[in-house]
């Protein structure tokens, strides 16, 4: 039944490292520009509040799937950004990191900002009242629980990127859905090849939201 | 809690250093964008030609984006007609009595909202293939439909669920005292006052979907809006103007079923003749190929509740929403 899973042909556990690598990527970077977006969002400048909303509200509405294409085709080919490598795939890797992260970014910045919400208005005023900043205010104060109690929706928001990052499959990013189209095209066994696919992403999502979910109490502020 | 309480109001030293902060970041993002133009001017990108078919020649709209609008509408509502019914079958039976219902009915809804779309769609595309006579040119939309169908299918018996059980008690408490069957009072008394709650979260997963049919344009060949972005470059060489249109078509579009979500939301919250329970996807759940969430479920809120106690519309923006 399985004689069709050549893995000297079919490089299967490759393409979910390839996976998991664009998920890591991007996960750090959406989380650092998600805080920053949510930091400009709450800031004391009105200009950054501005742009910081019309940064989510217009990303958020573009699909994933336009965004990695303008990535490829508008950034590398039209305005020859290479994200300095001369090697097509290393460059199109990382600019479906960069299409992924500027994405999911404005998930992350949501569910920040519904973490800061959790926030008791108090510790904001005990924090001013000792005389802390707007940024001490927030680095300290504030984001610190708002983190802990936004770890279950980030939580989703991360299985949401592993899910997502088989759009960079749209690019020819060698990862688990190329693989799988190529597979599924030249082999016989459509149905155990489909199901191979789907479980390898139930295996790399379901232990994410066991030990995140898992996480996410633990350290969740007891109010 | 309102962000504005993490700073006073500003002093005259603070609005210095606010006045500054802003210069800054508008340089900042000025320079950004300067760069963008000046890259994209020294590739031809801004010259007149790549940007005036949109306005000038009709045929563009005509036998490229309108056509491609459609079918990415087309693509969205199939899905959703076909989605609704068999969600609200799948929540059900996940709230049945018999666990030989409510156990397969939970294991189909976890394994379709786990795996993603994409890998759906190109299952899909070839289980279509193999198996089946559908022709050639109409696989792809039915492997898009299909795949779409699946995965908000799943989704949506989670919004069924959490807008059943957002329902008071006593509803089905006084449904059985009048000696209603359990049929009977999920058909005749839960689902018609759930829908109402569940009408905002039901607009909110179509955004998803109508963002989710770019990708069989891109993967499956399916020829919707994003595709007709590639067949204009072709035909006028500007890449970038025409992922630009298509991009703006995306958001308002968006926009506009985020719009009309927000104001039913608002419609259903006020309304005497709910209970005033509202399931709403809160923005940073419904991302784009989805997530094992139950929706927000906002239940019982006296109707005239504050604005402002919901994450998504409290006034840290400053009157900017």
């Amino acid at each position: 039944m399985f004689d069709f899973l050549d893995l000297e042909r079919y490089d299967l556990f490759g393409a979910f490292w390839m996976t998991v690598q664009l998920t890591v990527f991007s996960a750090i970077g959406s989380l650092v520009w998600g805080t920053a977006l949510v930091a400009m969002r709450v800031s004391p400048v009105p200009v950054m509040r501005a742009f910081g909303t019309a940064y989510v509200n217009i990303i958020r509405n573009i699909p994933l799937t336009v965004i990695i294409i303008a990535c490829a085709q508008g950034l590398y080919f039209t305005l020859r950004v290479d994200m300095g490598s001369d090697d097509q795939s290393t460059a199109y890797f990382r600019l479906a990191v960069l299409g992924l992260s500027a994405y999911t970014a404005t998930f992350v910045c949501e569910a920040l900002r519904s973490g800061i919400n959790t926030v008791p208005m108090g510790q904001a005023e005990a924090a001013r009242a000792m005389g802390l900043s707007f940024v001490q205010v927030l680095w300290l104060i504030v984001l610190p629980q708002a983190f802990r109690s936004s770890v279950a929706p980030l939580t989703n928001v991360l299985i949401a990127l592993t899910k997502n990052t088989t759009v960079a499959a749209a690019i020819s990013v060698a990862e688990a859905a190329l693989l799988m189209k190529e597979m599924i095209e030249n082999e016989a066994q459509t149905l155990v090849i489909g199901l191979l696919f789907a479980s390898g992403f139930v295996l790399l999502t379901l232990p994410t939201g066991l030990v995140l979910g898992w996480v996410a109490k633990r350290v969740a502020v007891k109010r | 809690m309102s962000s504005s309480v993490l700073y006073d109001v500003p002093g005259p030293r603070a609005r210095s250093v606010n006045v500054l902060l802003a210069v800054l970041f508008v340089l900042v993002l000025g320079g950004a964008a300067w760069w963008v133009l000046d890259t994209m001017h020294d590739e031809g990108q801004l010259a007149a030609d790549k940007w005036k078919p949109f306005v000038t020649d009709g045929r563009v709209w005509t036998t490229f984006l309108l056509p491609g609008l459609w079918a990415t509408v087309k693509a969205a509502l199939l899905a959703i007609v076909i989605a609704l019914p068999l969600g609200a079958v799948l929540g059900i039976a996940r709230m049945s009595d018999h666990s030989w219902v409510r156990v397969p009915a939970g294991a189909v809804v976890e394994f379709f909202r786990a795996i993603p779309v994409l890998i759906l769609m190109i299952f899909a595309n070839e289980a279509y293939a193999r198996f089946t006579d559908v022709e050639p040119d109409n696989r792809p939309l039915y492997a898009v439909v299909t795949a779409l169908v699946l995965y908000n299918a799943s989704v949506l018996a989670e919004v069924v669920r959490a807008g059943v059980q957002a329902l008071p008690r006593g509803q089905t408490d006084a449904a059985l005292a009048v000696g209603m069957r359990k049929s009977q009072l999920m058909l005749y008394v839960l689902l018609p006052q759930a829908v109402t709650a569940m009408l905002p979260a039901i607009l909110s997963q179509l955004v998803v979907i109508v963002k989710d049919t770019a990708l069989g344009g891109a993967v499956l060949g399916y020829s919707e809006l994003m595709r007709s972005a590639g067949l204009i470059n072709a035909n006028y060489a500007n890449l970038i103007a025409s992922l630009t249109v298509v991009a703006v078509i995306y958001i308002v579009l968006n926009y506009l079923i985020t719009s009309f979500a927000h104001w039913l939301e608002a419609r259903i919250r006020r309304g005497k003749r709910t209970t005033g329970a509202v399931l709403t996807m809160e923005p940073h759940e419904q991302t784009e190929a989805g997530q094992p969430t139950l929706p927000t479920v906002k239940a019982l809120e006296p109707p005239h509740d504050r604005p402002g106690d919901r994450p998504g519309d409290q006034p840290n923006d400053q009157g900017q929403t």
